[in-house]
């Protein structure tokens, strides 16, 4: 059964249809891509996925569990919201880094935060955080920055700070990995570690959907594609298939107009 | 003489320093009460808000000082602030209170909402609270942005304890100013302006350290 479903979704802004009815399922283990050019509905789908936008329709499954049903009445508390976004991580285009913190502390926080409601939690707190911290520091080793664990935001390159976000996003251990556009702000010359590391989560079987523009990228590395435009999902199938040998007209010219730059 | 004045002088500033540390004790608090409700969802709470700030801002301290505390004698039959000095303190610090709060609130809602708001969602999607977002996340990128426009009210309030001569309560520059009406005197004046700029030095001070002290990030 597929890890993750998603039925019809809608959402509309104002008078404009940003969304309008995308389904498609996703399996346990592999990664999806999502290309098509800005102002296609890539990063609004995501974001309704990790309930920073509600759907006007639709429904959203993981694991068997609906999360989101636009057609049952909503009265949710907090508490239950907070822990339907558990399932889903999200690395952000713009890192969103919390710059007070160190990279460690970025990454180790929520963590903590929520080890507060354990309910052993007053008796094991030295326990407790001993193992975040050591879950942290393990993470950012995977990372490649053993060396920059007690830097402050400003003190890393973006390809660093990207690499810091995607081991915050791993910390909780979401049942799928979000990506939007994760190297779009970057500089040309730091994609490639940033590109290295989504690699090695998907040679390691993470669940994932990556919002790219890298096209050779998605290709390469995803099991899935989804090309988007204009809010419905124009094609999807083998990543190959698509970028390769696309059917749809408007697929060809997305990816002629892409490849001319 | 000179250690007389200087003794009239430290009696002033005493009640100098307890207008503006009790002023500051409440409105910094009930500026951030007014300033989250400047950003309420609920338009009425919001509007009620913007009405107060502008009432506020739009008419002199002095006046509100006194229609604080002469208003409750003439309206209700009685004056609720006693007749001595710590009434006058008191009338004192609470319009003080409700003037910087409004001034503090408008500070406070550009430092709350000049924090991206990348920063709540990255907090929304790593399961935090809205109250662990604020007091782990956006609070002290708000107080680094808040610092320096704040340190120019602070200061400004300093000086602004002096109108509490108005209501005859014993202040500074009401005692600076004893001298020249009861002895001619008037280097006590400049004598007070001194002790008004060490004040300020020292605050001066303080917030330079704040603002090092937040310099650690961006």
């Amino acid at each position: 059964m597929a890890i993750l479903e998603v039925r019809n979704i809608g959402k509309q802004f104002d008078n404009t249809k940003v969304l309008d009815g995308v389904s498609f399922s996703l399996e346990e283990g592999n990664a999806l891509a999502i290309i098509g050019s800005s102002g296609s509905g890539k990063t609004t789908l995501l974001r309704c996925l990790n309930f920073l936008e509600t759907p006007d329709k639709g429904s959203i499954t993981v694991k068997g569990e609906t999360l989101f049903d636009a057609s049952m009445p909503r009265r949710e508390q907090e508490k239950e919201l907070r822990t339907k976004r558990l399932h889903f991580g999200m690395v952000f285009q713009s890192f969103n880094l919390f710059p007070q913190y160190t990279a460690l502390e970025n990454v180790t926080l929520s963590e903590k935060l929520l080890a507060k409601e354990q309910p052993d939690f007053k008796q094991k707190k030295k326990e407790i955080y001993e193992r975040i911290e050591a879950h942290g520091v393990e993470l950012l080793r995977q990372m490649g920055l053993a060396e920059r664990m007690s830097h402050y935001p400003h003190q890393l390159s973006g390809g660093q700070q990207q690499r810091v976000a995607i081991a915050r996003a791993l910390a909780l251990q979401p049942d799928i990995l979000c990506f939007d556009e994760p190297t779009s702000a970057l500089d040309p010359e730091l994609t490639g570690e940033v590109l290295k590391v989504i690699r090695s989560l998907a040679d390691r079987k993470t669940t994932m959907i990556i919002v790219t523009h890298e096209m050779a990228f998605a290709r390469d590395v995803s099991d899935q594609l989804i090309f988007m435009d204009e809010g419905v999902i124009v094609e999807q199938g083998d990543p190959r298939q698509v970028i390769d040998h696309p059917q749809e007209e408007r697929t060809k010219q997305f990816l002629t107009r892409y490849a001319q730059g | 003489m000179f250690w007389n004045v200087t003794q009239v002088l430290l009696d002033g500033l005493l009640t100098t320093f307890q207008i503006f540390l009790f002023t500051l004790l409440f409105s910094l608090p009930f500026g951030l009460v007014l300033a989250f409700s400047s950003m309420s969802r609920w338009r009425p709470l919001r509007y009620l808000i913007q009405v107060l700030v502008w009432i506020i801002r739009g008419t002199p301290l002095m006046l509100q000082l006194i229609i604080i505390f002469y208003g409750p004698g003439l309206w209700l039959g009685h004056n609720i602030w006693s007749g001595n000095e710590s009434g006058r303190i008191t009338a004192t610090v609470v319009a003080f209170s409700i003037n910087y709060a409004c001034y503090f609130s408008v500070i406070f809602r550009g430092g709350i909402e000049g924090v991206p708001a990348g920063q709540r969602e990255a907090g929304e999607v790593l399961g935090m609270t809205r109250s662990q977002i604020f007091f782990r996340i956006t609070l002290l990128q708000m107080v680094k942005r808040v610092v320096p426009p704040l340190s120019n009210e602070v200061i400004t309030l300093v000086k602004d304890t002096s109108l509490a001569r108005m209501i005859a309560a014993y202040e500074l520059t009401f005692a600076g100013y004893s001298f020249m009406k009861s002895n001619g005197l008037t280097w006590p004046l400049f004598y007070t302006g001194v002790f008004y700029l060490i004040f300020v030095g020292v605050l001066t001070l303080l917030f330079n350290y704040m603002e090092r002290k937040l310099d650690y990030f961006r």
